[in-house]
């Protein structure tokens, strides 16, 4: 079967593959020419390693992610299970507001169970969420890693307000406090995190808040 | 219609005159250059201060009108230094009064992004707004310019100013680094991060100050330094570019001048099909001119602002103003349409 081109994505290219037999994602690295080579070599096999790894071990916690099949570091490429779904990024704004809730408590949950068990995402956006049936996969964890530190936790959360905020801003509010609340019915130190998450939007340059705050 | 505008966020006070057809016909500006260290506030305030009257004078004589033919004065209310928007703006407020024209409250990072699109000739562009104060991956959805990226703690040029000054370059340090860079050859690793869509700096430049004590070569670490502080901007402004999808991509600020961040940003929007453009530092810098044609933008929606609400807005963040002139083509076209 020939490679078929799925997705230029920011960082590496998806292509459609079958690998004996089973439709699969080829995941593939690709060289960014604006980088000098050696970072650019760093970066690519750094996170191709990360990646695999992680999406082994979240799957293993019970968040939904695709099944890797091979992964070699050389050539910068993971090979892993073909999801059937829709990105959350499109469905979010489309689905009635019960729908829309239940979605984003399921977004919550697995993040929950993500940071429970000492991983973050790195890049939480609705665009690396496939949802197929009663799940809700993950993907693409290439700037994730193993931390129990509260800090990456709330980074994680606040990039996905973030997110939410500039590409979904009508339903921003609502989706964020069902994303919570899913979070917190699996993580015990969510409060700590949301604490962080105002602390780290805090640090962000012109904020209003951040003079009220300090005046207290 | 002819708008003054005042620039007077950080070291620069400039003045510009726009016209509604989109013509610029001032561009008058004055830097505050330290005599060392980096912005005093105070002192830059000062300078301000100093050079306003010649520079309005300048600003008018050069546009062949009077003040009085002027239909407003924006001004740059934020987000910046206190005590410079506090001068700028009282003498905004004093002209609005005196000759009785409306105030118009001016964005600076909106006014960047409006002057960029205008000189550019861009429509609905992907803007990377990288100077001392702000590093910023903007794009319009929904009303407002909306944030897919920025600095969580320094701003590029800052992280490059500062390490020019304490390996003892001139200020500003940009162009000395960039030079020293060319020369640069052998690669040193230095933290590269990001944060999802967000940069920090602030950590890459401990590094690059802690090699440069341990006595690593001055071009080698100017070399290291811009390619992974600009790997970082191009791979968020990449990010970026992918998930918005925008055709059109802006490179502006204080440091769209270095050649090297040019050449690796047109490669990104290469990649994704997109055009690249980068604004002539004219008005990439800080200056009057973006804050006239914002004003121009502003005032034909009848955004103006009562002298007595005219507050300076020191943090006034990019995704808090309506940019309600955006777009305007495509709500016609549903209106025709319907």
């Amino acid at each position: 079967m020939k490679l078929q081109l799925l997705k230029k994505g920011a960082e590496a290219y998806l292509y459609l593959d079958e690998w004996f037999g089973l439709k699969v994602v080829k995941k593939v690295r690709v060289v960014k020419s604006y980088r000098v080579g050696l970072l650019d070599e760093q970066l690519r096999k750094f996170r191709t390693a990360h990646e695999a790894k992680l999406l082994s071990s979240a799957k293993s916690f019970g968040v939904p992610t695709p099944v890797v099949f091979d992964v070699d570091v050389c050539k910068f490429t993971i090979v892993m299970e073909f999801i059937e779904g829709l990105l959350l990024k499109k469905l979010l704004p489309e689905v009635s507001d019960s729908e829309r809730i239940r979605l984003c408590r399921l977004v919550g949950r697995n993040i929950g169970l993500l940071h429970s068990n000492g991983i973050f995402h790195g890049d939480l956006t609705t665009s690396n969420m496939i949802v197929q049936r009663d799940k809700i996969y993950f993907i693409d964890f290439g700037l994730g890693g193993f931390s129990k530190e509260i800090e990456y936790f709330g980074v994680d959360l606040h990039l996905l307000l973030r997110v939410l905020e500039s590409s979904h801003h009508e339903i921003a509010e609502e989706c964020f406090s069902a994303i919570v609340d899913g979070y917190s019915s699996v993580f015990d130190k969510a409060d700590l995190v949301l604490k962080k998450v105002k602390e780290i939007r805090m640090r962000g340059r012109y904020v209003v808040e951040r003079r009220a705050a300090r005046r207290r | 219609m002819l708008i003054l505008g005042i620039e007077c966020t950080a070291h620069t006070f400039g003045c510009g005159v726009a016209s509604s057809d989109g013509e610029i016909l001032a561009n008058v500006n004055s830097e505050y250059i330290p005599d060392k260290g980096g912005i005093h506030p105070r002192e830059a305030a000062r300078h301000h201060a100093n050079v306003a009257p010649s520079i309005l004078k300048s600003a008018l004589s050069k546009a062949g009108v009077e003040i009085e033919a002027v239909n407003g004065i924006a001004i740059s209310l934020g987000p910046g230094l206190g005590p410079c928007l506090r001068t700028g703006a009282t003498v905004a407020r004093a002209l609005a009064a005196y000759f009785e024209k409306p105030l118009i409250p001016v964005n600076h990072c909106v006014a960047h992004i409006e002057i960029a699109k205008l000189i550019c000739d861009a429509e609905d562009p992907l803007v990377v707004y990288v100077s001392g104060g702000n590093t910023i991956i903007a794009a319009y959805a929904g009303g407002r310019y909306r944030v897919f990226g920025e600095t969580l703690d320094i701003a590029l040029g800052n992280c490059l100013d500062v390490f020019a000054r304490r390996a003892g370059l001139p200020h500003p340090g940009g162009p000395y680094i960039e030079k020293l860079a060319r020369e640069g050859e052998r690669f040193i690793p230095l933290p590269y991060v990001v944060k999802g869509q967000d940069v920090s700096f602030s950590g890459l430049l401990t590094a690059a100050l802690k090699k440069l004590d341990e006595g690593e070569r001055l071009e080698d670490l100017c070399y290291s330094l811009q390619e992974v502080a600009f790997s970082m901007v191009c791979e968020v402004a990449e990010r970026a570019i992918a998930h918005t999808m925008k055709k059109e991509l802006l490179l502006t600020g204080g440091v769209a001048a270095n050649r090297r961040l040019q050449e690796m940003l047109k490669a990104v929007a290469e990649e994704h099909g997109a055009t690249f453009g980068v604004v002539p530092h004219e008005y990439a810098r800080d200056n009057g001119a973006m804050i006239a044609w914002t004003g121009v933008l502003a005032m034909k929606h009848g955004i103006t602002i009562p002298l007595e609400e005219s507050f300076i807005k020191p943090r006034w963040r990019l995704d808090a103003v309506d940019v309600p002139w955006v777009g305007e083509s495509e709500v016609a076209a549903i209106e025709e349409g319907s």
